[in-house]
């Protein structure tokens, strides 16, 4: 498995924003708006070729971005966090780094309501076009709508 | 056919495919923009088996999800179950016990023959091999007879459980899959020898839209699709999870990177997990298929992200618990997703007929993408 806190060491050295480990050490939280840079060094220095997913969450107090990343060499995993707030949440598009970020950041905007920044296709992608509201969030509330 | 034809006016229009239609491969849509018979756009529509399942997941019981995730590929239930209760399992710290991995492992390898049976035989069948198709499906719906015999039922199976499988195996099982295992390479050699050489298949997929190594990794591929463009990555041999580790098998990889290397990889594939079936049905031991886990199952407050090798891709769980019976958040992440993405850049500039070819090829399950 991969040593999350001795990668951090490493990247310390390469990156001037603030890193930490999230409470159960497994994975790199960063401020959103250094999430690019931390990702496209990742892919380029630290040999984590791969973008396997992108996804969100939701707690209390704010909403989650959640990349997981794959070195093809050893499979190791690592996971990197940013949190972002309820009110109108936006973090840069990812497309720039990896393509494959395309869907799954429509994916995010259509079913938790966050925006990504410099997308250039950002519409829904699993709902209606003309769905109202954001279905994963807690306060979601699947009202019987008429459509015809 | 000149397309700069002066005499000859063309207009580009916009024509649906799907998502009804018999070569799409479930209920998805794509958007073409044709002129004459090349594609100068396609944009993908999905969406149409949109379920909800990761929102009903927030509140369902941890054991009350397994026959929701039998339902996202359902072409290849058995692993989409193993990778959940994987997830589970590995959240909770349980241990399997060794003749429920074993069983696991078999069921699994079973499943993906099966799965990339229905590949071949679907594109084959795409290029009017009717034949081929109905030979494919015969076997498959003998692997479809081993698993009715096993749980009951053949498609849609939520046959493990947390800690283990729901009940052994009948006695007529083991008699039974390797009276299979006898026959199903002869059988799978036949439909090789009908299909791989034939003219009018190699004619409609070799050299059609080649994806190479690079391009694969930047749009996220994995599994077969990944392999066919060069690039040998399993995860049952780079990061091995249950048993894998214990059977001796080789990992095929292509270099074209066209459909029809994407077509052939799922053929060698076949016969290495015919390979890992002969070996797990010659060591399974005795003993308990089940391991001690609580009747109420409330995964300590954490996350996980597990990942198997399943038939199309990686296919990933990513679980939030927060301690209770019902977890927070379930993410799946399903390889078909992730493929369908490399089409509009791809499709530019082929002709329509070919996009069938590359539908076929990619191996799209549209349980997984909707979800």
């Amino acid at each position: 498995m991969l040593n999350t806190s001795e990668l951090l060491e490493r990247l310390n050295k390469d990156f001037d924003g603030s890193l930490a480990l999230t409470e159960d050490s497994q994975a790199v939280s960063v401020n959103k708006v250094e999430i690019i840079k931390l990702l496209q060094l990742l892919k380029e220095k630290h040999g984590f070729e791969m973008l396997l997913d992108i996804t969100s969450a939701e707690y209390n107090d704010r909403l989650e971005v959640v990349y997981h990343l794959m070195n093809l060499e050893n499979a190791g995993v690592l996971r990197v966090k940013t949190g972002l707030s309820k009110q109108s949440p936006s973090v840069a598009s990812s497309i720039p780094v990896w393509k494959a970020a395309d869907v799954m950041e429509r994916e995010i905007f259509d079913l938790m309501g966050i925006v990504f920044e410099g997308h250039g296709n950002l519409k829904r992608i699993l709902c209606p076009e003309d769905f109202e509201g954001h279905p994963l969030r807690k306060d979601f509330k699947p009202d019987i709508i008429e459509r015809f | 056919m000149s397309m700069n034809n002066d005499s000859f006016e063309t207009q580009e229009f916009k024509l649906n495919l799907g998502p009804q239609h018999p070569s799409t491969h479930g209920v998805y849509q794509a958007v073409l923009t044709i002129n004459g018979e090349y594609v100068s756009e396609a944009e993908n529509v999905i969406g149409y088996l949109h379920r909800g399942i990761e929102k009903m997941c927030e509140s369902r019981t941890y054991t009350k999800i397994i026959p929701y995730t039998s339902r996202l590929d359902y072409l290849a239930s058995m692993l989409n179950n193993h990778g959940y209760v994987g997830a589970v399992e590995k959240l909770m710290g349980v241990e399997v016990p060794e003749r429920a991995e074993y069983i696991r492992v078999i069921m699994c390898e079973l499943q993906r023959i099966a799965s990339h049976l229905v590949m071949v035989a679907s594109m084959a069948l795409d290029f009017n091999a009717f034949t081929a198709w109905m030979y494919a499906f015969a076997d498959r719906e003998r692997i479809l007879d081993l698993f009715e015999m096993a749980c009951g039922s053949r498609l849609t199976v939520s046959y493990m459980r947390i800690g283990g499988l729901s009940r052994d195996l009948p006695e007529e099982f083991m008699p039974a899959l390797k009276k299979l295992l006898k026959e199903l390479p002869g059988r799978i050699k036949d439909f090789d020898n009908l299909v791989s050489g034939n003219e009018i298949f190699t004619g409609r997929s070799k050299n059609i839209c080649p994806i190479d190594a690079k391009k694969a990794i930047d749009y996220g591929f994995t599994g077969p699709n990944l392999r066919a463009s060069g690039v040998q990555f399993d995860l049952r041999k780079a990061s091995p999870y249950s048993i894998y580790d214990r059977f001796d098998f080789e990992i095929p990889v292509l270099h074209n990177g066209d459909c029809f290397d994407r077509y052939y990889i799922r053929m060698l594939e076949m016969y290495q997990s015919l390979r890992i079936l002969e070996q797990a049905v010659e060591s399974i031991p005795e003993g308990p298929v089940m391991a001690k886990v609580p009747k109420v199952i409330k995964p300590p407050k954490g996350e996980i992200y597990h990942q198997i090798e399943g038939s199309k891709g990686l296919l990933g769980y990513y679980i939030i618990s927060d301690g209770s019976t019902k977890p927070s958040r379930v993410h799946i992440h399903g390889p078909s997703f992730v493929n369908i993405g490399v089409i509009p850049e791809i499709a530019r500039g082929i002709t329509i007929q070919d996009f069938v070819s590359l539908l076929a090829s990619l191996d799209i399950v549209l349980g997984e993408i909707d979800r």
